[in-house]
């Protein structure tokens, strides 16, 4: 094996590197150095391997809720108003809001419990770190990982609803790039909360704070039914953002509340990739 | 110019000071060791050149660059072997090359040939799909420094290369660095193997408590705080220390174990026989060259390994 360490690809693939990051702010070029695609790369090389009957599990939750209370319940409930007041079946109005949870999902799970085991366990972003990546380039590609899940899930999810008839207007297809954003807070979210968490005990937290967010947060009925203190608490939370900003697209009712609810996830997303730089900085790059 | 340069380099966690204001340099293409006891800081020194931890004083130079600041920079050139192998276990042999050079940015059209290249070096080439969970603890060594090497490195940072492996795993894996040396990498390997020091060193600082004690090559340091040979006898726990006074009579030096005495002396045999003349009657006697371990102990009154 001879080398030539300075003429090289590999030389100059550094040299270049070098290049590009003395172009950058000083605060930037060491967080930052714009090879996220080498993480989503590793990514799916590993999804290209794995079981993928493991992948879909958390993608039956929504599917069952729907069978159960749209198909099952919903011959009780009958017609409920829509966003936009006109009456629609009550399966129609519950599938927008699973379809935003099933993106929640499958976010949650890959940001979560996959995020948690590669960076306590798997060593994963020590081993990252220890290369020319910085810590956003990380962040950035995990969070994206973990986004491709939940958009996997709200695809998933959207077929079967126009399966099963429940997708009615254009808007739908819509649904498509709300349910990637919906996947981007989470994801963010999701890993910025497990870049915290020492512990598997701590990881049972989550299904306790996503259960109840689920149940309340408008998906099953209008939260009109609570009082003040509680639907502020409800809309405080960004689970119900993503249910009214899909059932509004269901049947393309907009109000200026609807850029309320994009600006929430926008701003989660941020908040998120922020906090999950600095952690992994702050874990690996003490 | 120095490949690496420290000054009043120093970390501290609280009041224990892991590193307590050490100064080196390192020129390009040697090979320099870190030799110390665990504990004496030569990790925590590995960890601030690679810049994945923050000095608390003094001034660090990675190829003239601080590595604090333009961490990603300075990793580029670097290649990293840490103490504890972090392969990726969801990935094989060779797709662990493959990625781990795409995080340096560097083409698949470069990392297909060059993961087999290396994949030859480390001697697994028939490993090349097995998963890392499959393969033995030399074999993920020896994966980990062709990973380290997969962005052709000007300096390659060794954390304790060969600890836990057994004596054939490690004898295969010095000849690799042996060779590595040979075409002009910088190797900065920490060990608290005497031998390992003498194999693949050129020049070495002795670490102890986060400070340097000694620095040279290791002949240089055998002859400066050695003697030639070393006379070691066990008499019995028992009787070391009853036999050790009339034995310090004999040598300038000398030092006594919990299971053995050292004489330090330039002519161990002629040594034995005046000790065997003597009517002492040592258990066991060896004559031995010195070698790096003797000088720790004249250093700091320990040995390396305890």
């Amino acid at each position: 094996m001879s080398v030539d360490r300075t003429t090289g690809t590999a030389a100059r693939v550094v040299a270049a590197t070098g290049e590009r990051l003395r172009r950058r702010p000083a605060w930037l070029a060491a967080l930052y150095v714009g090879n996220a695609r080498a993480v989503i790369g590793r990514g799916f090389r590993v999804i290209r391997n794995a079981n993928w009957g493991i992948i879909a599990t958390g993608f039956f939750e929504p599917v069952f809720y729907l069978l159960a209370m749209g198909v099952g319940m919903g011959g009780l409930v009958g017609v409920v108003p829509g966003p936009d007041g006109r009456p629609i079946s009550y399966a129609m109005y519950l599938a927008p809001a699973l379809l935003a949870t099933s993106a929640m999902n499958g976010a949650i799970y890959d940001s979560v419990h996959n995020v948690f085991f590669k960076l306590r366990f798997g060593k994963l972003y020590e081993a990252m770190l220890a290369t020319s990546l910085g810590p956003m380039d990380v962040a950035l590609g995990e969070i994206f990982m973990a986004l491709f899940r939940g958009f996997l899930y709200g695809i998933g999810f959207l077929g079967v609803l126009a399966g099963m008839g429940l997708v009615t207007s254009w808007w739908a297809l819509a649904m498509l790039p709300v349910a990637l954003l919906i996947a981007l807070g989470f994801a963010s979210l999701g890993m910025a909360v497990t870049s915290f968490m020492k512990g598997f005990q701590q990881l049972d937290l989550v299904p306790l704070a996503l259960l109840p967010m689920f149940l309340f947060s408008a998906t099953l009925y209008p939260i009109t039914v609570y009082p003040g203190w509680i639907q502020a608490v409800i809309m405080a939370l960004p689970l119900w953002h993503g249910v009214e900003l899909m059932r509004q697209l269901s049947v393309g009712f907009f109000t200026p509340l609807t850029l309320v609810h994009i600006g929430y996830f926008v701003a989660m997303s941020a908040v998120g990739i922020v906090v999950v730089t600095l952690r992994l900085r702050a874990l690996f790059l003490r | 110019m120095p490949v690496i340069r420290a000054a009043d380099l120093v970390k501290t966690y609280g009041d224990f000071d892991a590193v307590a204001g050490i100064a080196f340099e390192v020129e390009p293409g040697e090979s320099f060791g870190l030799l110390g006891p665990n504990g004496a800081g030569k990790s925590t020194t590995m960890r601030m050149i690679g810049g994945t931890l923050l000095r608390t004083a003094g001034v660090l130079e990675v190829l003239g660059l601080d590595p604090e600041t333009h961490g990603p920079e300075v990793r580029a050139s670097l290649g990293v072997v840490p103490q504890q192998d972090n392969l990726d276990e969801e990935l094989r042999a060779r797709d662990n090359l493959i990625v781990y050079g795409r995080y340096f940015g560097l083409p698949l059209s470069y990392l297909k040939p060059k993961a087999d290249e290396l994949l030859e070096f480390a001697q697994l080439t028939e490993k090349a799909n097995a998963k890392v969970s499959a393969l033995s603890g030399g074999m993920k060594r020896r994966l980990t420094i062709a990973r380290g090497l997969v962005n052709e490195p000007r300096v390659l940072l060794l954390d304790e290369p060969t600890t836990g492996l057994d004596p054939q795993a490690r004898h295969i894996l010095w000849d690799r660095l042996f060779r590595l040396k040979e075409q002009g990498v910088t190797l900065v390997v920490t060990t608290h193997f005497m031998d390992e020091a003498e194999q693949l060193c050129d020049r070495l600082i002795v670490m102890d408590h986060g400070a340097i004690v000694a620095e040279g090559s290791p002949q240089d340091l055998i002859r400066r705080y050695s003697s030639r040979e070393v006379v070691e006898l066990r008499f019995g726990s028992d009787r070391n220390a009853a036999v050790a006074g009339e034995l310090r009579a004999l040598v300038d030096r000398s030092e006594v174990l919990p299971d053995r005495v050292l004489l330090y002396a330039d002519d161990g045999e002629a040594l034995l026989e005046t000790i065997n003349r003597r009517g002492l009657n040592p258990l066991t006697s060896l004559v031995r060259r010195s070698s790096l371990e003797d000088v720790f102990l004249r250093l700091t009154g320990r040995s390396l390994v305890d």
